[in-house]
């Protein structure tokens, strides 16, 4: 497992870093929430990232990807992440490519990745029934009903649920309310009759929403997987979710560590640069080691991911709780360092302590993957 | 077959003829050897790995051949750590001659000083210390007071030295001295050699809170130091002792790396055995999150000091993050004996005696030891100050 960058990541690096700098500024997140902007996102702007790849960097070649990995695509995502780009890269370009790649069957990867690919189609995985992360608590039901299924459930923090023209509901087909077993994905068309979604206005400005689904018919032919078997490739499908989504926050981390760092050496107060304060040094300091050590698990987890290596799972934990703890640090003392003017809506600082809190708490929270890490080593 | 591929089958020949069995298994703290005349070697097999090794140069692999070093290059240095590994080997020898001494000899010292103290280091001779901090001098070194009057052909020297680490079963001691009262205080500075046997200088062991004695109060009464032991130039000391310093953080900065002596069973084991488990989880839920935290972030950090090291594999230039390896590793250590000791409950509350289990006591022990960490070898506060001012640039 490689933890330095080989050369083609590095220029996919390079360029995702010069494209949002360029085109999607923390500015752009800003008109887009002060616009109330319906999509929440800019769909040139995304048609452009399909036509760099980054949609197919998931998908096989057979279907017209790259197959590049989650190594490039956490690349992309920890730029986006930067600068707080709206995108549905994790939506669509992490969770859907790999829920349809792994659990798909043929006639379903020919029916959904060229428009996934293509940037045509927006995807959503709506998973989330409680307050907090429960991938196996699902009560949503999928019945049976003659050669299909009716589903009725209500869904909640369904990340670009509102933009999105295909659901990929998380239903349960048998068992009980926790159980692991009995769990089915389908693919279901966000225009589907008995489908209604809202628009959740969220903290950080981004795309999310609820979906409730009454009576929802689909064919036989909208099962993604095995029926009861979901919880399987769901699984591996959140595990790379919450790797991409750590490398999001590394990239958020990492900007908003520097903006406080060159604050500290512009501000003056008592006629100094206040960076010049110890006990404002130390706590930078600590922070650069917090972002330093995310890096690495990150790192670790996307390359682990790519390799289907046997800690692929425990990684991942490692690298969304120590992305949660360290986005919430920066966040927090980004804030508190710029003083009074971290407190304005005007500056930029307060919309990654926004993001960072959403991020946090979106896949598991660091208690969660704790928890998690936990029960893997076997304690 | 290419040549470093015929070095590794050849290395791994001779480590399995000459490796004893017993230097194949984890070291017992102990059991450690870091060489020296007054050595003394429980396990004789120590010693026997230590001869065959350092006969080889491989005590010191990169050191050049010419002073009986193993003269490996990089590639082979790494496939001979490998090997050893494989096999569970043992260090043959450690100590500041080759962590700290024997580099700065390389870089600074003259043909003469290399000759006669290399070779001694290698073969695991002569055992070093170092005489850097003083009562007066601690996180302010260079506010040290002690005194080099060069007098023809030799300094005297006069001074108080405090934890000079293990100076009561070392031979010789490298020590920064002031020669200069009247230049600014990192100009006045310089690195001299002494030996621990001549008149003038007594070392004292210091009882620490941990019942250990690894350091010492070294005393230099009118000592006689030949001037051809000075290293580098006079007054030019301070480039020397911070070139040194990097060298001892790197050492510090490997605690709790894979390799180092760990407590002897998982910490999670500990806290099953101490509190029950319910469904294979430690019953306590408050212990297990501690736990989870510090084996965590000691998992990030490995994955850390891997990703540097992958870095100047590929020829990249140390980056910044290496800075913080001190720091941190430190501090993980700390937070280790925490978990440990909350773990274990009043189990790991016994000083010595028979109704607490020896690994046990030798955890409390190591607790205890462990909050020297963050203090020697540059405190925290100090290594935040660097890495505040030379990787962040923030201002004095």
């Amino acid at each position: 497992m490689a933890l330095v960058l080989n050369s083609e990541a590095q220029l996919v690096r390079d360029s995702a870093l010069e494209f949002f700098a360029d085109k999607s500024p923390v500015l752009m997140l800003r008109k887009l929430r002060d616009s109330r902007d319906a999509d929440g996102f800019s769909r040139p702007l995304w048609r452009e990232m399909a036509d760099l790849g980054w949609t197919g960097f998931l998908v096989p070649e057979a279907h017209g990807g790259s197959e590049f990995g989650m190594v490039g695509l956490g690349q992309v995502l920890e730029a986006a992440g930067r600068t707080l780009a709206a995108t549905p890269l994790l939506s669509t370009a992490l969770i859907a490519a790999s829920a349809i790649d792994l659990a798909g069957n043929e006639a379903q990867k020919q029916k959904y990745f060229p428009g996934l690919v293509s940037g045509d189609s927006i995807f959503a995985l709506a998973l989330e029934e409680g307050a907090h992360h429960n991938p196996n608590r699902i009560a949503t039901t999928a019945k049976r009903d003659g050669d299909g299924f009716v589903l009725d459930g209500a869904k909640r923090f369904v990340i670009d649920g509102h933009v999105a023209n295909q659901l990929i509901v998380v239903a349960r087909t048998s068992g009980g309310q926790n159980d692991r077993n009995g769990i089915t994905l389908f693919m279901v068309p966000a225009d589907a009759a008995g489908v209604a979604i809202t628009r959740s206005a969220m903290i950080d400005s981004r795309n999310a929403a609820r979906v409730t689904l009454a009576g929802v018919r689909v064919g036989a032919d909208a099962v993604l997987g095995r029926i009861d078997g979901g919880a399987d490739p769901l699984e591996a499908v959140l595990d790379r979710a919450r790797a991409g989504l750590a490398a999001e926050m590394l990239g958020s981390s990492s900007e908003a560590f520097e903006r406080t760092v060159q604050y500290l050496k512009d501000r003056k107060q008592f006629g100094v640069a206040i960076g010049s304060f110890q006990a404002l040094k130390h706590r930078a300091a600590q922070m650069f080691c917090e972002v330093e050590v995310t890096r690495s698990a990150v790192t670790a987890a996307l390359a682990a991911l790519d390799e289907n290596a046997n800690d692929a799972s425990l990684l991942a934990s490692l690298a969304k709780a120590k992305a949660s703890d360290t986005a919430y640090l920066t966040g927090n003392e980004g804030v508190q360092m710029h003083g009074g003017i971290g407190m304005t809506d005007e500056h930029e600082i307060g919309f990654f302590m926004k993001r960072a809190r959403v991020a946090q708490a979106m896949f598991g929270d660091a208690a969660f993957h704790r928890d998690r890490y936990a029960a893997l080593t076997g304690y | 077959m290419a040549a470093l591929d015929i070095f590794r089958a050849e290395t791994r020949v001779w480590l399995e003829a000459n490796c004893p069995a017993s230097m194949r298994t984890p070291m017992p703290t102990d059991e450690g050897s870091s060489g020296g005349l007054r050595a003394e070697y429980k396990n004789p097999e120590t010693k026997l790995w230590l001869d065959r090794m350092s006969a080889k140069g491989w005590t010191t692999p990169t050191w050049p051949a010419e002073y009986g070093g193993g003269g490996l290059g990089k590639d082979e240095a790494m496939v001979l750590e490998e090997e050893m590994r494989a096999i569970g080997c043992r260090s043959p020898l450690s100590g500041m001659g080759i962590s700290m001494l024997g580099p700065v000899l390389l870089e600074y010292g003259t043909e003469a000083q290399r000759v006669e103290h290399l070779p001694a280091i290698i073969k695991g001779e002569i055992r070093w210390c170092q005489g850097y901090s003083e009562p007066g001098a601690g996180s302010d070194l260079a506010g040290l007071q002690t005194r080099a009057v060069l007098q023809g052909d030799h300094y005297l020297v006069n001074g108080h030295k405090i934890w000079t680490s293990n100076a009561h079963l070392s031979d010789k001691i490298f020590c920064l001295v002031r020669t200069d009262p009247a230049a600014k205080k990192h100009e006045g500075i310089s690195f001299l050699l002494i030996d621990m046997a001549w008149e003038g200088v007594r070392a004292r062991p210091i009882t620490l809170i941990s019942g250990y004695s690894v350091f010492c109060e070294t005393f230099l009464e009118n000592v006689r130091v030949p001037a051809g032991n000075l290293v580098g130039e006079n007054n030019k000391g301070w480039t020397i002792a911070k070139r040194l310093l990097e060298h001892e953080r790197k050492g510090i900065g490997g605690i709790g790396a894979p390799g180092a002596p760990t407590a002897d069973k998982p910490v999670y084991v500990i806290a099953k055995d101490a509190v029950g488990e319910v469904d294979g989880k430690i019953a306590d839920p408050a212990l297990r999150n501690q736990i989870s935290v510090q084996l965590m972030n000691t998992h990030a950090f490995q994955l850390t000091r891997r990703r540097a090291a992958e870095a100047s594999e590929a020829g990249q230039p140390p980056g910044p993050m290496s800075a913080m390896f001190k720091y941190y590793a430190t501090e993980l250590n700390k937070t280790r004996y925490e978990a440990v000791l909350a773990a274990g409950g009043d189990q790991m509350l016994g000083w010595e005696g028979d109704e607490y289990d020896p690994n046990h006591l030798r955890n409390t022990r190591e607790w205890l030891r462990s909050k020297a960490n963050t203090i020697e070898g540059g405190t925290s506060e100090v290594q935040l100050n660097i890495i505040a001012k030379r990787v962040l640039g923030l201002p004095d």
